[in-house]
């Protein structure tokens, strides 16, 4: 299958490796992976924070980027949970209804890793080797706006030598938010410290989620705090084999 | 879709702020550790008390979409339903009396009870009331009201504000709930003890005496049933159901958004409500009065207080359907951490935060749409599904088109906002923003950085900046396919 990766702004910038990743575990499964070289941000960043009409363009590029593609994959349930859920509100607000026919379309073929995985191409087991004591943390818009379920989970159990403990008060938000965790930045430190002593109580070496930007303010919190956990993406988990250790 | 009630618009009187912002006045509640520990330990085990009893019923989604079409049906032909409730009131000798706003509100009951001639009445535990400041408006008259609920009396002997809708002093603990009550009430013994019966015993003795005196008592209602004029309240002590049967006037002030048109349709609330808020099958006392009974004189005020321009926005009209069950306080991350009083407003937590700008404007606390994650907690638990996620994120792009009007200059937020949008529109932009990111290479813990990488900084490093961009990655060595042409710029 030919698969569009849609890396997300974050990823193409700060977290490369989440990137190449999903594209080794692609190729490793027999699909072919593109990256348009026009795509740059889902815009959610600018729908949440108040600027919808500053987002109208991102939602537009993103339909003319991702057309051509029968399957689109993006390594963030956030990212995922806008287009699916804001594209076309976004669309609608302004009035634009072939805008609206088109992003729907594309929200259609547009899946977060795990579901693509799951769903679309009928695989738990990716052959990933990770001998690592890993805890899950399932992040809001995956859980509430996507509804990914425990497909993340099962790909996770099907990981050879993988050590998997379950995350106390797992479905509470770490604090990210995007903008919130700048805004109000004294409520997201004390929603990130809670997140960090449940992570450190499983004796976890990695905490790992569907999203580059939580893990981003997790794992900054854990490198400051010196807690000795490190954060790693799914796509990295299930990247990894015995012979690329 | 418009809808017009007929009743001429007022800006809402309302007890919805302090002044302060919403992160400014967190503050005190993040640093207050025991609040913080009583929040914690009461809002888990609520909600996992409310989890249990939800679980229980295999039709609870069915349950909360009948909730909100009823709700939504109600309010779409809402002038209908108040004139029936109106007329079905009057039928049974009660008096209809409407309040445009808070003033007007407060004005008809401290007239109602003047004309009684009493100074001293009780009262039912009531948001509405708490909403306009009815307690402060009768003071100002010479009138005492006593509030009759455990909480909401402890909240006003102790000269505090209610941090909850249902739990109004859930950020005291008992000792300080002792403290208070030997300092605030009559003969009280002053040797009372924290023990939660000792507790409930000096507020039970000091509360029957004003039950047992009291000629006039003021009440909210949880529901209004349009087809009968009945009132209907549920509780948990008893204290209502005193107020209610014992004084001679009663007098019940109640949102214009309370009604449902039948029995019927009380029954699926009847469901919801208790299951959502207190986590029990069925609450103890569920007091229902229709008219006036013999000797007893009746009155309803029905407010507005800025519900019709609620109405009005089909962005925000669905908050409307609220029936302040409190679930959406009780699995809120920021609620727990920050407290009730940060949100400045008798309605906190989720639902205060759309409520409360809904009600007054944003411009009266454009913080408020902020303090969310928007994790989606609360539109999971909330029993009418009120999609409260949503609504934030309209209200925040209100809150930045009425400074955008305020000011000539854009904000610097406004400015950077524009900016990203702008390098996002064109591959050569972005691609060179990436690649000038990749090169910067700033420290991880750099001790004095620009915001609004400060506020990140205070508590978090920032990633280690990676000397690759994965576009320039791709371009190097990942490409399945040649890259697009250039593109001209947009």
């Amino acid at each position: 299958m030919r698969i569009a990766l849609f890396a997300t702004c974050l990823v193409d910038g700060l977290f490369p490796e989440v990137g190449k990743a999903t594209v080794t575990v692609l190729r490793r499964l027999g699909h072919q992976v593109v990256f348009p070289m026009e795509q740059t941000c889902c815009g959610q960043m600018h729908v949440n924070t108040g600027y919808p009409r500053e987002a109208l363009p991102l939602v537009r590029r993103y339909a003319d980027t991702f057309e051509p593609y029968d399957a689109i994959v993006t390594p963030s349930g956030s990212c995922a949970g806008a287009i699916r859920h804001q594209h076309a509100q976004v669309a609608r607000q302004f009035g634009d209804d072939a805008l609206v026919d088109r992003v729907e379309a594309v929200a259609a073929r547009s899946y977060e890793l795990s579901e693509l995985l799951v769903d679309v191409l009928g695989v738990t087991d990716v052959g990933a080797s990770y001998p690592h004591r890993v805890t899950y943390h399932p992040t809001c818009h995956s859980l509430r706006i996507l509804r990914v379920g425990d497909r993340p989970l099962r790909l996770l159990r099907a990981v050879d030598g993988i050590d998997l403990v379950e995350l106390p008060q797992a479905q509470t938000c770490c604090g990210f938010g995007g903008t919130f965790a700048l805004k109000n930045s004294e409520t997201s430190t004390a929603m990130l410290a809670d997140k960090m002593r449940a992570i450190q109580s499983t004796g976890a070496q990695m905490c790992a989620a569907t999203d580059a930007s939580c893990l981003m303010h997790i794992g900054g919190g854990m490198s400051r705090l010196d807690v000795g956990t490190e954060t790693v993406h799914l796509a990295q988990i299930l990247a990894s084999t015995k012979d690329a250790r | 879709m418009t809808t017009f009630l007929g009743m001429p618009t007022a800006s809402p009187t309302v007890h919805l702020r302090t002044g302060e912002s919403f992160p400014d006045a967190a503050r005190t509640g993040l640093a207050d550790s025991q609040q913080r520990h009583n929040l914690r330990v009461a809002t888990t085990t609520i909600r996992e008390k409310r989890a249990g009893v939800v679980a229980e019923l295999d039709d609870w989604e069915q349950l909360r979409a009948a909730g909100a079409a009823i709700k939504d049906a109600t309010l779409a032909e809402l002038p209908d339903h108040l004139e029936r409730f109106e007329a079905a009131v009057t039928e049974r000798g009660g008096t209809v009396h409407w309040a445009r706003d808070g003033d007007e509100a407060n004005a008809i009951v401290t007239r109602l009870i003047q004309a009684t001639g009493e100074t001293d009445v009780v009262k039912v535990k009531s948001m509405a009331t708490e909403e306009i400041g009815l307690n402060e408006a009768l003071a100002t008259a010479g009138i005492t009201a006593t509030e009759t609920d455990l909480a909401e009396l402890i909240v006003q002997l102790g000269d505090d504000r209610p941090s909850h809708i249902l739990v109004p002093a859930i950020h005291r603990n008992r000792s300080e709930i002792r403290d208070i009550f030997r300092d605030h009430m009559d003969d009280v013994d002053p040797g009372l003890t924290n023990d939660p019966e000792a507790l409930a015993g000096a507020a039970r003795l000091y509360l029957r005496r004003r039950f047992l005196s009291a000629k006039v008592a003021i009440s909210g209602a949880n529901f209004g049933v349009a087809e009968t004029g009945t009132l209907c309240v549920l509780e948990s002590e008893g204290n209502g159901r005193m107020c209610l049967t014992l004084p001679r006037t009663l007098i019940t002030v109640m949102g214009i958004e309370k009604l449902v048109p039948t029995w019927r349709d009380l029954e699926v609330f009847l469901q919801l409500l208790p299951r959502s808020s207190t986590g029990e099958r069925m609450n103890p006392y569920t007091s229902m009065w229709t008219g006036a009974t013999e000797g007893q004189d009746f009155h309803v005020v029905l407010l507005d207080n800025g519900r019709t321009a609620t109405l009005a926005d089909p962005h925000g009209r669905s908050a409307l359907r609220c029936i302040r069950c409190s679930a959406c306080l009780n699995v809120c991350p920021v609620y727990e951490r920050a407290g009730g009083h940060a949100y400045g407003s008798v309605y906190p937590g989720p639902i205060g935060a759309v409520l409360s700008p809904q009600l007054t404007g944003v411009k009266d606390n454009p913080s408020l749409p902020f303090a969310s994650s928007l994790c989606g907690a609360c539109y999971d638990v909330c029993p009418v599904a009120i999609d409260i996620p949503t609504m934030l994120v309209h209200l925040r792009a209100e809150v930045v088109a009425a400074k955008r009007e305020e000011h000539r200059v854009p904000t610097a937020e406004a400015a950077s906002m524009t900016a990203a949008a702008w390098t996002m529109t064109s591959r050569r932009r972005w691609t060179a923003a990436l690649r000038s990111l990749s090169l910067g290479r700033v420290a991880r813990r750099m001790p004095a950085l620009p915001p609004p990488l400060s506020s990140w900084a205070r508590s978090r490093d920032l990633p280690q900046m990676p000397r690759e961009t994965l576009r320039d990655w791709w371009v190097r060595e990942g490409s399945d396919v040649p890259p697009a042409a250039p593109e001209e710029d947009a």
